[in-house]
C-alpha cells in the first residue's frame, strides 16, 4: 500500500507544478506510447510476413515453373498483405493467410501466361495406348505399391516425385497442380484457362497416369 | 456390360474431380472388385493426390 502510494504520489508532482503540464504531457505520452506500440507491432507484423517469403517461394514455384513469375506473384503478395494488415487481425494463422491471398496471385498469372500461351484443344490420350490392348485391358497390370504411407516420410521420395512431375509437359502439369496443389474445382480450371471440362479431365488423367508411371519407374518398382 | 480398363482408369481419374454418375459409380465398382491393375491405379492416384498435398511442407523443412 505504502508503495504504491508513494509512486502514484512522485508520478503525480510534475502535473502539480504547472497547469499547462498537467494538461500536456499525460496526452502527449499517451499519444506517444499508442504511436510506439503502433510502429512496434507494424515491425512486428512486417517480420512475421517477411518470414514466411521462403515458404511462399516454394508454394508460389510449384504451380509457376517460371521463377520470375514466382517472384512476381509473391511480391504481390507481401505488398498485399502489408497493406491490408486489419483484415488479417490475428484471426486465422498468418502463413494460412497468406497463402490464400498468394492462390489467387497465382492463379492471375496463370491466366495471363493462358492468354499468351493458350491450351491446345487436344483430347489426344493415345500416349497410353501402349499401356492397354485393343480390347482396353492392361498388357501389364500396375502392380500394387509396397506401404507408400512410408515413402511420405522419405524426403528423398518427394525429390523423386518433383522430378516426375518436372517430366510433365507445360500445360499438363499447369493443369495438375492447379487441381492439386492449388487445390481448384475443375469448373474454375476451365474458366482461368478457357479449356473444355472434358480437355481438363483429359489432362488430369494424363497427368496422374504419368506420375505413377514415373514413380513406378523411379521408386516404387525399385 | 463390363467397362475396359482404360475406362476404368479414366472414371477413378475423373471421380477425383467430379461426381460421377450413378451408372458410371456402379460400373466403375464392379470393375474395380475383379481387376486388381485398376484396384491398384485407384489407390495410387488417391496417393498421388496426398503425396502432392503435403510437397510444399516437405521441401520448405529441407
Amino acid at each position: 500500500m505504502i508503495s504504491s502510494n508513494g509512486w502514484v504520489a512522485a508520478a503525480t508532482i510534475p502535473g502539480r507544478d504547472s497547469g499547462v503540464g498537467r494538461a500536456s504531457r499525460p496526452a502527449l505520452t499517451g499519444r506517444a506510447l499508442r504511436a510506439s506500440d503502433r510502429i512496434g507491432l507494424m515491425d512486428d507484423f512486417r517480420s512475421r510476413v517477411e518470414r514466411e517469403r521462403p515458404y511462399l517461394l516454394r508454394y508460389a514455384s510449384l504451380q509457376l515453373r517460371d521463377s520470375h513469375a514466382a517472384e512476381d506473384a509473391v511480391q504481390e503478395t507481401l505488398l498485399a498483405a502489408l497493406t491490408s494488415e486489419t483484415s488479417f487481425g490475428g484471426r486465422s494463422n498468418l502463413r494460412t493467410w497468406l497463402t490464400g491471398i498468394l492462390k489467387h496471385k497465382i492463379v492471375d498469372h496463370v491466366r495471363r501466361a493462358g492468354r499468351e500461351d493458350p491450351l491446345a484443344a487436344d483430347d489426344d490420350c493415345s500416349e497410353f495406348d501402349a499401356l492397354f490392348d485393343a480390347r482396353g485391358h492392361w498388357r501389364d497390370a500396375p502392380a500394387q505399391w509396397a506401404d507408400p504411407d512410408a515413402a511420405l516420410e522419405q524426403q528423398r521420395f518427394f525429390a523423386a516425385l518433383e522430378e516426375c512431375l518436372a517430366r510433365l509437359p507445360a500445360k499438363t502439369a499447369r493443369t495438375f497442380m492447379m487441381r492439386e496443389h492449388l487445390g481448384c474445382e475443375t469448373g474454375d480450371i476451365c474458366k482461368e484457362l478457357s479449356i473444355t471440362p472434358t480437355h481438363c479431365w483429359v489432362l488430369l488423367y494424363r497427368a496422374r497416369m504419368a506420375l505413377r508411371e514415373c514413380l513406378q519407374a523411379n521408386w516404387f518398382g525399385k | 456390360m463390363m467397362i475396359s480398363c482404360k475406362e476404368a482408369t479414366r472414371l477413378v481419374s475423373q471421380g477425383l474431380d467430379r461426381r460421377l454418375g450413378q451408372g458410371e459409380r456402379l460400373a466403375l465398382r464392379m470393375h474395380l472388385a475383379l481387376c486388381a491393375g485398376c484396384a491398384n491405379v485407384e489407390r495410387q492416384m488417391a496417393f498421388l493426390r496426398k503425396a502432392i498435398a503435403q510437397l510444399v511442407d516437405r521441401a520448405d523443412r529441407s
